[in-house]
């Protein structure tokens, strides 16, 4: 019978899995907190070795890049990031761990690549750097590169103004969407661990990001990523940089609350 | 409205969990539905399923396998479980493969059309029912 198949299935698994065998949906909740992994334990040995070695972490290439950029005035303020920031081992160390986060002047969360943009453009008078443009991408995971192991900061828990901004993150991430008609909880919630056409389901925590996926052979953001579950469930995805996904990264990054950020993280 | 109308799905009738009757007049092919089922495309079933399928590496376990659908199920019951899951699990995560409406953010390219088309539907029960066999 299917069902003994499942059972067997849900055996070799963790012990959250087996409670709802043989079929979850819906409404399973969120994983305890102590059942949270990085979607790195799923990886195999050469993909995790291929993270942990700098020198084989292709996200290196772009940290590199970002060091560089980062020394070099800029845009018609003639200033450098580090003219104003200085060394961004201690300027810039924990920063990643506390995005997205709530910015005075739009009122709203915004994500790391967004107060980038920001600083560019107000502080240095520079053209705004694309999203998933190499300069943006390689800023972005030189400054995330500064929070390795750092825990992911209960930022939207402490700070009262962001709670709105959390459930609407949360909505998004429960609102079933597409015309497969899926949530983001259905897998990572409900399903983390199975077998998705062969690939481990993920929890789907933001801990690595930007990071290198061998699937993009190259690097990209967070919102990419977003965005390719919403085309795998035929959605409609937001224009890049929209508030609905800084909302879901807002959710996501108090779900992962606690998690070291292991920027830049390498991914199938 | 021309395009609406090309795009309405075929009436049926749900009698308790099945739907006893074809969608279409042209008998469900099997083979076909066996390539439905296998393409990650089209049918996308392997993606969370299992299944007889020996040439296929990668499938699903979110699942229950498709061997012994047809024993477990008749033709009726098998229509109904793909055209619209959901009237029999209301929370299902299997999509309803033969509905246009209640849903969200439908990307432009998907909106106002089924996931497979009724003579698909049909040729997929055809298929299911031949897999007799428990895994």
């Amino acid at each position: 019978m299917t069902r003994s198949i499942a059972r067997g299935l849900c055996a070799a698994a963790a012990v959250a899995l087996i409670l709802s065998c043989p079929i979850r949906s819906g409404d399973a909740g969120n994983i305890p907190l102590d059942q949270r992994r990085s979607s790195y334990e799923l990886m195999s040995p050469p993909t995790r070795a291929m993270q942990d070695d700098d020198t084989a972490n292709p996200g290196t290439l772009w940290v590199l890049d970002g060091e560089a950029l980062w020394q070099r005035e800029s845009g018609a303020a003639g200033q450098a990031c580090a003219g104003c920031h200085g060394d961004a081992a201690q300027s810039m160390k924990g920063v990643a761990a506390r995005y997205p986060a709530f910015d005075a002047s739009s009122g709203r969360p915004i994500d790391l690549e967004q107060r980038i943009v920001d600083c560019r453009v107000e502080r240095q008078r520079a053209p705004a750097p694309a999203r998933e443009s190499k300069e943006l991408l390689a800023l972005t995971a030189f400054v995330a590169r500064q929070s390795r192991g750092m825990a992911i900061e209960d930022v939207a828990g402490k700070d009262e103004r962001l709670r709105p901004f959390l459930e609407s993150g949360r909505a998004a991430f429960e609102q079933r969407q597409g015309q497969l008609n899926l949530s983001c909880a259905n897998c990572h919630d409900d399903n983390w661990g199975r077998s998705l056409a062969g690939n481990a389901v993920p929890q789907g925590h933001p801990t690595g990001y930007p990071i290198y996926r061998l699937e993009w052979q190259g690097m990209g953001s967070l919102q990419r990523r977003l965005r390719n579950c919403m085309i795998g469930m035929r959605a409609e995805t937001y224009a890049y940089g929209s508030p609905e996904y800084v909302d879901l990264q807002l959710y996501l990054a108090w779900r992962a609350r606690g998690m070291p950020v292991e920027a830049p993280g390498v991914r199938p | 409205m021309a395009a609406e109308a090309q795009n309405a799905l075929t009436d049926y009738k749900v009698v308790d969990d099945a739907i006893p009757a074809p969608l279409t007049d042209r008998k469900g092919d099997p083979e076909a539905g066996r390539a439905i089922v296998a393409n990650r495309q089209v049918g996308l079933c392997l993606l969370c399923h299992t299944g007889p399928f020996p040439e296929e590496r990668f499938q699903g376990d979110l699942a229950p396998d498709l061997r012994g659908a047809g024993g477990r199920w008749n033709e009726g019951q098998l229509r109904l479980r793909i055209v619209d899951s959901s009237r029999i699990v209301k929370d299902t995560i299997m999509p309803s493969f033969y509905r246009i409406d209640g849903f969200h953010r439908v990307a432009p390219a998907f909106r106002g059309k089924p996931i497979l088309s009724a003579q698909q539907i049909e040729d997929v029960v055809a298929f299911l029912q031949t897999l007799k066999d428990q895994p």
